[in-house]
């Protein structure tokens, strides 16, 4: 078994910005700790074979340094919840205690 | 007392008595690249907010990123001019974390493979000594957007009540060196701080593939700093001075940070690892946001991207198509031109050598292209406020005029005005001669006719040359100089009225 405590479960929904309840803590903790045992397999597999981070046998797909056009401003900022100044306005970033 | 309190800095000398300095130094440079690094927006500085933004930089639901070749191609360059390997085979990470700057809550970079790795650069420092600095790494990556905090008192983001964002340097790309830490610098670590930053600097400018502009932000340094008693081999715990601007600032936030260390030290208290903000007016450091720890970043391959393997021979065509090093090149020239010191650090200045160098490159002395661009083009470039580099004027002109005057079609006096013609934006050096008629007046039987009239408008002065007073031609000289308009050679001028006199003129 892994063991994902209650607080790394807190923790990791902390950093997605994610709102768990009290209960989802320990509903949460189990099943990740699932997932992890069964990824753990991978470091059964002996150390002499390449990790695998794309299945598709392809290198060095690379576009031309050619200019494409961009969106318009008001259509970039159309989808904002709210803009100012032709720019994407966003709550405080900072909370109070920081 | 606790450790946030900024305790009185202490001098380097004072705190190197007590503690060795470590030093690690992150520099990000942007590529000037037409393109962002994933998509097709314009890589701009100062457009208007949000013109140069697609799906695919701002994150939107769908889209698919697409590498950009030229981007790859500086990485590998900067990499070799910095001694490093390239990898064989190197991939994109996504590294996690929320933050307005960066749209997709992600920022395409590098993990464990970046593109360039095992480096060094050997840095000049004023004493004309050099002093080797490891580079751990370099990667590729996208920059962020750029924030307006609103409402607070200092634009900061303490204290701001909303923030404003334009994304048009997000994904702009970017890449990261990463020196492995620097011992043994002790008082010098913050000019050695300065030396790298300044020498990285004039190498990636030598390369073309960045504007290097700390004040516009293409270039920006994160100075890592911590001490540990002398003796120990155990790092402190660091601080991490954020963006920082000017190659000054790098040298004042490290000393800075090393004084504010051994204060806390001293007093008992701990450093807090922290990333930290330089107040470019006070030249103090305070203390910025709170920082992720490594893990949380919670890298994973990038999905949506490929492997890059360069291949051996286009790695090898970049390395062969390497500058010089710039300070190789100042003493390759200073050689060849045979100048002092000081007289190159006043090309370098004055922003002069290249000028200089492309003017000799042109076909001109050393000595002649070096008098012209520091002494009437900086005067010239000095009454009109601007840099010398902005003049209108091309080392291949100045190279033409110099020329002009070693041929004898212009006195250096006509050079000027021919100079000033150029500058005036009246053509190349040929057509302000042309159309200013400048030219040297050098056909004998005009300058003869002008000798005799001079000689018999004043018959008592050319009684004087005639009894041996040869000082007495000077003022016929000058008569037939101003009947000429200055576009006569004095000196055969001079030799002219002489042999006209004795001839019984």
């Amino acid at each position: 078994m892994s063991d994902i405590t209650r607080s790394d479960v807190a923790h990791l929904a902390r950093l997605a910005r994610l709102a768990v309840t009290d209960d989802e803590l320990d509903v949460f903790s189990g099943q990740i700790d699932a997932i992890l045992d069964t990824l753990g397999r991978v470091s059964d597999i002996p150390d002499d074979v390449p990790p695998t981070s794309h299945v598709a046998p392809l290198t060095n797909v690379l576009r031309p340094d050619e200019p494409a056009p961009s969106l318009s401003r008001e259509a970039a900022l159309a989808g904002a919840p709210e803009a100012e100044e032709g720019r994407f306005r966003v709550p405080r970033i900072l909370g109070e205690s920081q | 007392m606790t450790s946030t309190v900024d305790a009185a800095p202490y001098t380097v000398e004072e705190v190197c008595e007590r503690f060795d300095p470590v030093m690690g130094l992150e520099v990000h440079v942007e590529l000037n690249t037409a393109t962002k690094m994933f998509c097709g927006c314009r890589n701009e500085f100062g457009a208007e907010p949000n013109t140069h933004v697609c799906p695919v930089c701002l994150g939107l639901p769908g889209s698919l990123p697409r590498v950009n070749a030229r981007a790859v191609e500086g990485a590998v360059k900067i990499g070799l001019a910095l001694n490093c390997q390239v990898r064989e085979r190197s991939g994109f990470a996504r590294k996690n974390y929320f933050y307005p700057d960066m749209p997709k809550n992600f920022q395409i970079s590098q993990y464990d493979d970046p593109i360039v790795f095992d480096g060094h650069l050997d840095v000049p420092l004023d004493d004309g000594s050099t002093w080797r600095v490891e580079i751990e790494r370099a990667h590729m990556e996208e920059d962020t957007g750029k924030s307006l905090h609103m409402g607070g008192a200092t634009g900061r983001i303490h204290g701001a009540s909303y923030s404003l964002l334009d994304y048009n340097r997000a994904g702009v790309p970017l890449i990261e060196i990463v020196t492995r830490p620097i011992l043994g610098a002790g008082t010098r670590a913050p000019e050695i701080a300065r030396a790298y930053v300044s020498a990285l600097r004039d190498v990636i400018q030598g390369l073309g593939v960045s504007d290097v502009r700390m004040d516009q932000g293409s270039m920006r340094c994160d100075a890592n700093v911590s001490l540990m008693p002398k003796g120990a081999t155990e790092f402190g715990t660091r601080t991490e001075t954020k963006n920082v601007n000017s190659l000054r600032s790098v040298e004042r936030a490290v000393r800075y940070e090393m004084g504010r260390h051994a204060g806390v030290l001293l007093s008992g208290g701990t450093i807090t690892q922290e990333t930290r903000h330089f107040d470019e007016q006070s030249g103090t450091t305070s203390a910025g946001r709170p920082k992720e720890t490594f893990a949380d970043y919670r890298f994973f391959p990038e999905p949506d991207l490929v492997p890059i393997e360069p291949s051996a021979a286009w790695v090898e065509e970049l390395r062969a198509g390497l500058p010089e090093r710039p300070w190789e090149r100042r003493a390759r020239i200073q050689t060849e031109w045979g100048i002092s010191d000081e007289e190159l650090r006043d090309l370098v200045n004055a922003g002069a050598l290249d000028l200089v160098a492309d003017t000799v490159e042109a076909g001109a002395p050393a000595e002649s292209a070096r008098s012209w661009w520091v002494s009437y083009l900086t005067q010239q470039a000095n009454t009109a406020g601007v840099e010398l580099a902005e003049l209108a004027i091309t080392p291949a002109d100045v190279a033409r005029v110099i020329a002009l005057v070693a041929e004898g079609t212009l006195t250096n006096k006509l050079a000027r005005q021919v100079v000033d013609g150029v500058l005036a934006g009246e053509g190349a050096p040929d057509d302000v001669v042309a159309g200013r008629g400048l030219a040297v007046v050098s056909d004998d039987s005009a300058l003869t006719a002008a000798v005799d009239e001079a000689l018999a408008a004043q018959p008592a002065i050319a009684e004087k040359i005639r009894s041996g007073k040869t000082k007495a031609a000077g003022a016929i000289v000058g008569a037939v100089m101003k009947a000429t308009r200055g576009q006569a050679d004095a000196a055969r001028v001079q030799s002219l009225v002489l042999e006209r006199v004795a001839a019984g003129s």
